[in-house]
């Protein structure tokens, strides 16, 4: 047990830094693929067929491309057409694309729960585009969506460790600097589970708590 | 669209010719998109034969198969256990005794809350330390078995919990035994709501032997970057991962298909009394599950 605390104490630095730049790749991300999400999701209910085809496209395309393929290209390819991105905004970058593309779908599917006569009874009283996006579809669609929203933000959490593999120093790639200080790897891997645990509990207990919250009864 | 949606009504003159206006406004930006990638492509030479030769080499395209094969190595022995891994746990979560249900619930939830690459990292660092190197691929699948063995558990306890309660009532009050009421009665009917489920977790589970790339498990994205890394060939690693992306996109795409079909056909036969389990492909990838 002496030896297990001993693993932290000793590198503490490293784990902090590794923790420090998790929760950063997690939080830039997760800002810049609600953004994009959004916006794609927009696209995918937009009346306009040539914004639909391109949102489909872009979300078929990008959910069946492991995100190890995503991280490759942007950090081996992208240079080579003359782009030249630091690793860790690529790392940002790479885990947007990637996961905007399930907030996409999210978002298609929450507005979708919405009944469609909900709508046409808020245009039958006369209700303008605007007035029935906040008063009636969005209040129901993002209480639909909050859970599985929170899903896809925990999962993007985890990949993060992904960036490990493309030089960026966060909590994935702490083991192999661990392994050249020859600690027991185990320790160490169990102080990361624990850090990971320690991110993700918060998440799961507000995801529970909004998703009884705000449970729609339909 | 040829019905009302929810966000917008059916369009009247005005909005037809709004609608018209900002539909070629928006291919316009398309095509410039497009246009912009094809102008950067190439502007630095990505159109070059030399960049492309290598995929006409026999020897290139042994590589690339063998990279293929190793990611579906890879990919059906982890499903395979992962199966196997799910199916006992989730009967162990489904059994009346606390013995099993606890530590089955405690392993089910810590798996699917560890990062995937971190269980691989156990398998591959652990018992490296030691002296005791275990083979990539083993510490590959896993890592693959654990996290998505984890995740199929779950999702075998949603089908068999999705069957109507009802069901297993009726058929303890005919007299069949509770092995009897798993096998005849809720599996089957259990097993239509999951199909398309279990389908959908078994493309993320494809899509991430893709983390072999990490551990230098030598996989489809592996002989990739050994492929555009060629200086000879003026390091094409644009068109090399184009090809890749390709590569995994059809098979990943041509499973989801069908999940897509399992899923209609298996809803319009009424013949299960339970939901379909949701899959967990919209969920996310890279082991994405709901927690």
């Amino acid at each position: 047990m002496g030896e297990f605390l001993r693993v932290l104490t000793d590198n503490a630095s490293l784990f902090r830094d590794g923790f420090i730049n998790t929760v950063k790749l997690f939080l830039i991300a997760g800002v810049g693929s609600l953004v994009l999400g959004t916006l794609l999701g927009a696209m995918r209910v937009s009346p306009i067929p040539a914004l639909r085809a391109f949102g489909a496209t872009y979300v078929n395309l990008i959910r069946n491309t492991p995100l190890t393929l995503v991280f490759a290209f942007l950090v081996f390819a992208v240079p080579k057409l003359d782009v030249n991105i630091d690793y860790f905004p690529s790392a940002c970058i790479a885990l947007t694309v990637y996961t905007s593309a399930f907030i996409c779908e999210v978002v298609r599917s929450g507005v979708n729960t919405v009944a469609t006569g909900q709508a046409e009874a808020a245009r039958a009283l006369g209700m303008t585009f605007a007035q029935v996006l906040t008063l009636i579809v969005l209040p129901q669609a993002l209480r639909a969506m909050v859970p599985p929203l929170m899903s896809v933000l925990i999962a993007m959490l985890k990949n993060t460790t992904i960036a490990a593999g493309f030089s960026v120093l966060e909590a994935g790639a702490i083991p192999a600097y661990m392994a050249e200080r020859g600690e027991p790897q185990f320790a160490v891997l169990t102080w990361i589970v624990i850090g990971f645990l320690i991110l993700i509990l918060p998440l799961v207990v507000l995801q529970r708590f909004l998703e009884r919250k705000w449970a729609v009864a339909r | 669209m040829s019905s009302s949606s929810v966000l917008y009504d059916l369009p009247g003159p005005k909005a037809r010719l709004r609608n018209r206006i900002l539909g070629v406004v928006s291919i316009a930006a398309i095509v410039a998109l497009i246009a912009f990638v094809v102008y950067k492509f190439d502007q630095t030479g990505q159109f070059e034969a030399r960049k492309w030769e290598q995929f006409q080499y026999v020897a290139v395209q042994r590589e690339i198969l063998s990279g293929l094969l190793a990611t579906l190595k890879a990919a059906a022995v982890a499903t395979v256990l992962a199966l196997l891994f799910g199916a006992v746990f989730a009967s162990a979560r489904l059994s009346d005794r606390w013995l099993f249900r606890t530590p089955a619930t405690f392993v089910v939830e810590l798996f699917r809350a560890i990062p995937l690459l971190i269980l691989i990292f156990f398998g591959y660092y652990v018992p490296l330390q030691y002296g005791w190197p275990i083979d990539k691929f083993w510490a590959l699948v896993i890592g693959l078995t654990l996290y998505n063995g984890s995740v199929l558990a779950e999702i075998f306890r949603a089908g068999i919990n999705a069957v109507p309660y009802g069901q297993s009532e009726g058929a303890y009050a005919v007299g069949l035994r509770k092995n009897q009421v798993l096998r005849l009665i809720l599996l089957p009917q259990a097993f239509r709501a999951m199909l398309p489920a279990i389908v959908s977790q078994l493309v993320v589970l494809l899509k991430d032997t893709a983390l072999g790339f990490i551990i230098t498990y030598p996989e489809l994205l592996f002989a990739g970057k050994q492929i555009g890394g060629r200086l000879a060939f003026g390091l094409p690693y644009v068109p090399t991962y184009l090809v890749i992306a390709a590569i995994y996109i059809s098979i990943c795409g041509l499973l989801s298909v069908l999940a897509w079909w399992l899923q209609k056909r298996l809803t319009r036969l009424p013949r299960s009394a339970a939901k379909p389990v949701p899959a967990t492909q919209t969920d996310g990838g890279t082991g994405v599950t709901p927690l």
